[in-house]
């Protein structure tokens, strides 16, 4: 065996391709990830498949290495962002979401979307439009931290219903994150003009 | 990606936006949101007691392709009957406009808009 490169089979123990992220990670099957224990894991993992362990490596060991590294990157980002880490549980409990065409039938959801988007569009117009952008994110933050703390619940012991109704909060979570991605853009904005 | 010229007509130029009052019983509103990236669109006819359609408002945040969907929708209801309105297909919007494959969800958006807007006019008449 050459120094400092693992085995095939002890790589293949590490990075099972049929293990799904949870697993990969070493974490329990849950809404609520530990970050630290997700990053810890997750530099454990690609200390693993590091360039630098298969410089004298076969072919097809390398091959594996890359494919395993670019498994633990899509793992981290899934695991670590609440929508997508949302869809993934969904999946795993045989849930296909069509995320490009089914959209929350809430109008009183949608009607407070449309206001937040409204109000954001006038912030140039307040007295302090730094102040009132920061209101706003504050507030689709906080909606954001209590739809996450709701679908947590719903993947405790997940029932069909509870799976649809962690579906529908995923559906609302995509307005709310994109609505926060542009009050961070007016905010860099006017960040920008005052300096 | 390329708008075609008529999308960027619509979306220099967007035609009657605006809102109308909710609470008029000859107000009908449709607020519909597309998930995937984060649109919403509300559309409100004004419809006599005639059952036509004497003129629309929309305001929509999202993509160029979505304001211009509702913008040309807003312009083709007008004077059309309820059974009319109902008819238009999102397939129309798109081909008018002249929608990439990838942007035909806007007109869907479009589509569901009105229908909502018919629907809860619909449900706000005395019956």
């Amino acid at each position: 065996m050459r120094d400092g490169c693992p085995t095939v089979a002890v790589f293949f123990d590490m990075l099972d391709f049929s293990k799904n992220y949870f697993e990969l990670f070493g974490l329990p099957v849950s809404y609520i990830v530990d970050a630290n224990a997700l990053s810890d894991r997750y530099r454990d993992l690609q200390r693993i498949v590091h360039p630098d362990r298969f410089a004298n490596a076969t072919d097809q060991e390398r091959r594996l290495s890359v494919q395993g590294a670019a498994l633990i990157n899509e793992a981290l980002e899934t695991l670590k962002d609440p929508i997508a880490r949302g869809s993934y549980l969904l999946t795993l409990h045989g849930v296909e979401m069509d995320a490009q065409n089914e959209s929350t039938q809430d109008m009183g959801f949608l009607m407070q979307q449309m206001e937040l988007r409204e109000q954001l569009e006038e912030v140039r117009r307040q007295d302090d439009p730094y102040e009132a952008v920061l209101d706003i994110s504050n507030r689709v933050n906080k909606q954001i931290t209590s739809l996450v703390g709701q679908m947590a619940v719903q993947f405790e012991t997940p029932t069909d219903d509870q799976l649809a109704a962690a579906r529908e909060i995923l559906r609302k979570m995509r307005f709310l994150q994109k609505l926060r991605s542009e009050a961070e853009m007016v905010a860099a904005e006017l960040e920008d003009e005052l300096s | 990606m390329a708008y075609s010229d008529k999308v960027l007509d619509h979306y220099e130029n967007p035609r009657n936006v605006g809102t109308f009052d909710n609470e008029d019983t000859s107000v009908g509103t449709g607020m519909v949101g597309a998930p995937a990236c984060g649109d919403v669109m509300r559309l409100q006819i004004k419809v006599s007691d005639a059952g036509v359609i004497e003129d629309a408002r929309f305001k929509t945040y999202g993509c160029g392709s979505a304001i211009a969907s509702s913008s040309l929708l807003t312009e083709w209801v007008k004077g059309k009957t309820l059974d009319e309105a109902q008819q238009i297909k999102n397939s129309e919007i798109a081909e008018e406009l002249a929608l990439p494959p990838v942007k035909v969800h806007c007109s869907v958006l479009a589509e569901d808009a009105i229908k909502a807007a018919i629907k809860d006019y619909a449900e706000k008449r005395p019956k």
